[in-house]
Formats: C-alpha cells, sequence, structure tokens
C-alpha cells in the first residue's frame, strides 16, 4: 500500500511541535548548518583544490534536486549558472510568493517549521558566497510574515545568522519582504523588480537571466521555500542517501497539495514518482476516493496553469524495464507523480497541486473560473497576454451567463493559441493559455453544446439578445 | 494648433486632513529602510506598514512615503494601482476576504460570498470591495489565498479560516458586531 514519506514535514504534523527555535534544536535543528560550515577543503588528484561551497553546491546537483516551484529545473544546474567572476554581491531570494491556484504547501512549512527553511536558506548562502538574502513572501500571509521575522530574531540570538555565523567567518543577513497581492510576483524576474520597488513586470531573457543580471543587476538566485528545506535534507543525509529517495531523475520528496472533490483534501508529502495519480485520489492513506456516488470527470495535475486531464485518458510513456527503453500505455490514474511522466503525459507536475473534479463539475464554469483569475493577474506588459487573456475571460463569461455562441469553443482556442510561444516576455502566456487550449480540446463538446443552447435560446425569443452581463456581475458558481 | 477636449485625468488618491506619523511607525520605517542597500526597495514595505496604521493610503502617505525614499511620488503611486491589497480609502474595521478561484469554487465559495453580503445588508453580486455603512465590516471576493486543501478558506483581517460554511461565517460575523 503506498504510504506518504514524510522527509520535511516530519516534525511539523507531530503532537507538541512548536515553530519556535528551542523545539528546532531539541529535533537536531541546525546539525546540518554546522555540518556545512565545518567542511574543509578537498585536495583533489590533479592538485587544485575544492572549497567546501564548491563540495556543497557538488552534492546539490548529484541529489538530483530539482525545482518545487513549477519549472522543475535542476537546483545544481541553476546554481552553476550563477556569475561568480563579476565582482558584484551574489544575492539569494526565497521565493515564498505561494499563489498558483491550488498550492498550498509553503505555508505548511512556513507556518510549521519555518526554521527549517532558514537553515536551508543559510546553507544555500554560504555554498553560494551570498552574504544578503530575503524571503519574499505574498502579502496574504500576514501570520507566516510574522512567524519567519521571529524565527529570523531567534537564529540571529543564536548565532547562526549575522555576523561571523558560529565562529566560520561567515557573515549573513536574511530579511523578510511582502508582497501586496500579485501573482506574477511568482515570476522570477517580476519577484526581483517587486523586491526593487516596482511594479512585478518581468524582464525579458536573454539578457535579464537572475543567475548574472538579477536583483540590483547583480547575480541571483531564487529558489522555492520547499527547494531550499531539502538543501538542508542533502547536506543532513549526504547526497548518494538522498539520491535513493524517489525516482531515478526524479529525486526526493514532493509535498502534494490535493484539493477539490475528494474525501480527503490536504498535503501529502510522497517519494516522487513512487506514488500514482490514482493512489493520491483514491487511495486511503491519501485522497481517500471521489465523494459518495461519484465518478471522475478531470484531473489539473499541476496547479490550474498546467494541462487538464481527462478521465479515461491513456498516455504512452518511455520507460526503462530490464535496462531496455520500452514504450509502455499507461492509464491516467496510474501515471507516477513526478516530473518526467506528467511531461510526457503533456501536461506537468507544476507546484504539485492537484485539482479534483468529479461528473458533477461543469468544465465550462470551471475555465471561467481559471480564465478569470488569468485576466485579473497579467501584468500588462504584452500585449497578447494583456488582451487575450481578457478576451478569453469574456467569452467565457458569456458562456456561462446564457450569452454564448456554437464557435466560442473554436474562438477560443484561436486566442489561446496566439498568446504563447515566444509572443511574451513570461510564462505567463503559456500559463493562461494552457488550460483553455487543454479544456477546449478535452471537453469541446460540452462547449459547443452549451454555445448551441444558447443560441437556440435566442432564436426561440426565449433570451432577448442583449449584451453579456457587466463583468463584475458574473457569476462563478461551480458544482 | 489648440488642443480641445482633453480632460485631465482624475486623482484617485484622497486627502487625509490629520495625516502624521506618530514617532514608532517612523522609527519602524527606519529600520526597514535599513534592510536593503536601495531604498526604493523599502516601498512596499512602507506602504504595508502605513496601510496596517491607517488602514488605507492617501495622498499624503504617497507623499510622505517618496520624500523618505527619495523618489517621485509617481513611483509610490503607480504601485498602488498595481498591486490589489493596498487600499486607496478607508475599508472595514473588519475586512473579510472570500476566496473566489478554483478549489474553493468548487467547494462553494459562491454562495458562501453571497451569505456575507447577503447577512450584512451588501450587494451580493459585488465582486469587488464593499463596506457596510457603519463602517464595521467590509467584503470582497480575492484571488486564491493557498488554503486550497481547506477550501472555502476566508480571511477576516489578518487570520486565516478554512472550511469555512455559514454557520462558521455566521460566527465570525457575531463575535465582532
Amino acid at each position: 500500500m503506498p504510504q506518504e514519506f514524510k522527509l520535511i514535514l516530519k516534525h511539523a504534523d507531530e503532537p507538541g511541535y512548536t515553530p519556535d527555535i528551542e523545539c528546532y534544536l531539541r529535533h537536531g535543528g541546525y546539525d546540518a548548518l554546522k555540518k556545512a560550515l565545518a567542511l574543509r577543503s578537498l585536495d583533489l588528484p590533479d592538485g587544485r583544490k575544492k572549497s567546501p561551497q564548491e563540495q556543497l553546491r557538488d552534492d546539490v546537483k548529484q541529489a538530483g534536486l530539482r525545482g518545487r516551484g513549477g519549472a522543475g529545473f535542476s537546483c545544481g544546474l541553476k546554481w552553476s549558472f550563477v556569475d561568480r567572476k563579476s565582482g558584484k554581491p551574489i544575492y539569494l531570494i526565497c521565493n515564498a510568493d505561494e499563489s498558483e491556484p491550488g498550492t498550498f504547501k509553503d505555508r505548511q512549512i512556513i507556518h510549521k517549521d519555518p526554521h527549517q527553511l532558514i537553515e536551508g536558506m543559510i546553507i544555500s548562502c554560504f555554498a553560494n558566497d551570498v552574504q544578503l538574502a530575503y524571503i519574499y513572501i505574498r502579502g496574504e500571509m500576514p501570520q507566516g510574515a510574522k512567524l519567519l521575522n521571529r524565527a529570523l530574531q531567534e537564529a540571529r540570538a543564536k548565532g547562526f545568522l549575522g555576523k561571523n555565523i558560529l565562529g566560520s567567518g561567515y557573515n549573513l543577513e536574511i530579511h523578510v519582504h511582502r508582497g501586496a497581492g500579485a501573482y506574477i510576483c511568482g515570476e522570477e524576474t517580476g519577484l526581483i523588480e517587486s523586491l526593487e520597488g516596482k511594479r512585478a513586470y518581468p524582464r525579458i531573457k536573454p539578457p535579464y537571466f537572475p543567475a548574472v543580471l538579477g536583483l540590483y543587476m547583480c547575480p541571483t538566485i531564487v529558489n522555492n521555500v520547499e527547494t531550499l528545506c531539502h538543501v538542508k535534507h542533502i547536506v543532513a543525509m549526504g547526497a548518494a542517501e538522498y539520491a535513493k529517495l524517489g525516482t531515478p531523475n526524479n529525486t526526493g520528496t514532493r509535498i502534494v497539495s490535493l484539493s477539490g472533490h475528494v474525501q480527503r483534501p490536504g498535503y501529502y508529502e510522497i517519494e516522487v514518482g513512487k506514488v500514482t495519480l490514482g493512489e493520491l485520489i483514491n487511495d486511503p492513506n491519501f485522497g481517500g476516493g471521489l465523494r459518495e456516488g461519484r465518478k471522475l470527470k478531470a484531473i489539473i495535475p499541476g496547479g490550474s496553469s498546467s494541462k487538464v486531464l481527462k478521465a479515461g485518458e491513456k498516455f504512452k510513456l518511455k520507460r526503462k524495464v530490464d535496462g531496455k527503453d520500452v514504450e509502455q500505455e499507461v492509464d491516467l490514474l496510474d501515471l507516477p507523480y513526478d516530473f518526467d511522466s506528467l511531461l510526457q503525459a503533456g501536461t506537468m507536475s507544476g507546484s504539485s497541486a492537484i485539482i479534483v473534479m468529479d461528473d458533477s463539475t461543469d468544465i465550462v464554469e470551471v475555465l471561467a473560473n481559471i480564465s478569470k483569475f488569468y485576466a485579473h493577474e497579467s501584468c500588462g506588459q504584452c500585449t497578447p497576454c494583456r488582451e487575450g487573456s481578457l478576451w478569453m475571460s469574456k467569452a467565457l463569461h458569456r458562456l456561462t451567463h446564457g450569452q454564448g455562441r456554437a464557435e466560442d469553443a473554436d474562438y477560443l482556442v484561436k486566442i489561446a493559441n496566439n498568446i504563447p510561444g515566444g509572443r511574451t516576455i513570461c510564462a505567463f502566456g503559456e500559463a493562461c493559455s494552457w488550460p483553455v487550449q487543454s479544456f477546449v480540446a478535452k471537453f469541446k463538446d460540452e462547449f459547443v453544446a452549451k454555445g448551441a443552447a444558447d443560441e437556440e435560446g435566442r432564436a426561440k425569443g426565449k433570451v432577448e439578445p442583449k449584451a453579456a452581463p457587466a463583468e463584475r456581475k458574473e457569476s462563478a458558481t461551480v458544482a | 494648433m489648440k488642443v480641445t477636449g482633453l480632460t485631465p485625468i482624475p486623482n484617485v488618491l484622497r486627502p487625509q486632513g490629520n495625516f502624521v506619523v506618530p514617532p514608532a511607525l517612523a522609527a519602524e520605517i527606519d529600520e526597514v529602510i535599513t534592510h536593503y542597500p536601495v531604498k526604493r526597495s523599502a516601498s512596499l514595505m512602507l506602504l504595508h506598514a502605513m496601510q496596517e496604521h491607517f488602514g488605507w493610503i492617501s495622498q499624503e502617505a504617497v507623499e510622505w512615503i517618496a520624500r523618505k525614499l527619495e523618489l517621485p511620488p509617481i513611483n509610490i503611486y503607480e504601485l498602488l494601482t498595481f498591486y490589489p491589497m493596498f487600499r486607496l480609502q478607508p475599508a472595514g474595521k473588519y475586512q473579510i476576504k472570500v476566496c473566489r478561484t478554483l478549489s474553493c469554487a468548487l467547494a462553494g465559495s459562491q454562495k458562501l460570498h453571497e451569505h456575507f453580503c447577503t447577512r450584512l445588508g451588501l450587494d451580493p453580486h459585488q465582486h469587488e470591495i464593499q463596506t457596510t455603512p457603519d463602517g464595521r465590516f467590509s467584503v470582497e471576493f480575492v484571488e486564491c489565498l493557498a488554503g486550497c486543501g481547506g477550501a472555502p478558506v476566508v480571511m477576516c483581517n489578518d487570520e486565516f479560516h478554512e472550511n469555512v460554511n455559514p454557520a462558521k461565517a455566521d460566527a465570525m460575523m457575531t463575535k465582532r458586531e
């Protein structure tokens, strides 16, 4: 029977576990930091010396750690891109702007075990010669910001932060910076602009790769909360041991945020790829199945921007069986929940947020809800995204208010196809298009039927032809 | 050529007659500015500090922050028209934010928002912020609050509430009436 595997959340939910430093220290807290600071240079066979920092960076690479924020990019590789020769300071920012709909995992870490994040951050900063770092926390988490500030103060008082940390000669300061309700701040270059005190307009890459031209045009690392926590465990366990967790190329554990129509919504930490999507939804250790008498209709597997999967879909996965590459047909529910399998299924595990929808769900309403979110959150810099996200939302508003047309399904896809693919500065263009493209492709009959019924109603004179009701009157009723 | 028919863009900022920054707030602000190598970075944190103290951001507050950070006021004003959390006018003593986004919608947040509004005598169809005439409550629909496992979720000022049903909503309001 599939089980949870608690690494990051090992203590968080234990009775009596509190977010203060004394409790953290009683559970072995800051031991990994001490281990990292005690590392000595290694003599390499070629006579070169390998610094403790290089050893730590190599460990993260060898552990196979992939970013837990959404893109699943190799953390070690990200760190390797940092321009270390520019002579400018290097900054590290913890992305705690958790705002992809469906995701609520970082909230658990921040609220229940803030010192774990801080320890992971200090080690990551040490490994990258960072002396000033920030935690960018979303504005809607004021309690989280207070908890982090208190935890930082405690860490300072114990000598884990500040000047000459634990006598090592290493100096580091970390500050909390609060956002103010804009989803786009989760995009790393938008986040950097926001931290500079500006509107969170993402920067164009090239040339503004954060690793070279980030905060204040200095080399900058932006890592997700959960990713930074994993760094602590890589140091504590050793890279080789850590890499045994999970599956090849999908190492470690992940906290899955499960919501929607399941019996037991919540967060579940699993070894990456060791549990299937079906088990996460149906197993009594996880989601516990759908509501009484309901059948599965659709799954959003990695936050609301990931492409939707339809019940009954089958996918061809390339797998290694006895050392040979074979192609296997896999049912939706048998997809291992990891980075690579979901990519092969044409979607992504994103921020590991699964939203489950049963057969009572009105798919058109769901897409209208998602599209309204993206129309609200587009930063407005790039015309295709600013206008396109709004057009899609307006068309869906019509469709959910008796003003639809049968051709709206095609119209939506036409707009969605013209937003992403290098036409916008950041990946928001993709994020707002993928749901529309995938929902309409997989549930087209429902969109067409809804539009056709509206047309018929108007033809029979049941509904007076009139402009769609004002946007602000939109009803977002779902299910 | 004489240009006619142009009307100036209205200033959405409101004046605040008795605007005084008390010493404790000024000290807090001075400390926050030291967190950044570039002063401008502190602008969002200063806006939060002002809003926490006064409840909203006035014309005077914008000008005060701009002077403090040695910026033209437009650099503060442009943030207010971008970041949804800042208020350009006073709101209710208790500000209820109901999450509108998908997981909460699947769990009935539309009905929940209607419930709050109806009970407080507000328009249940208006998603934007509305405040009761006595200034006690504000209700608005907001986007995802990152609490989807406990949908529907609601924030009341800084407090975060999960699995809010009509009974819980009533208790929240009764406690504060």
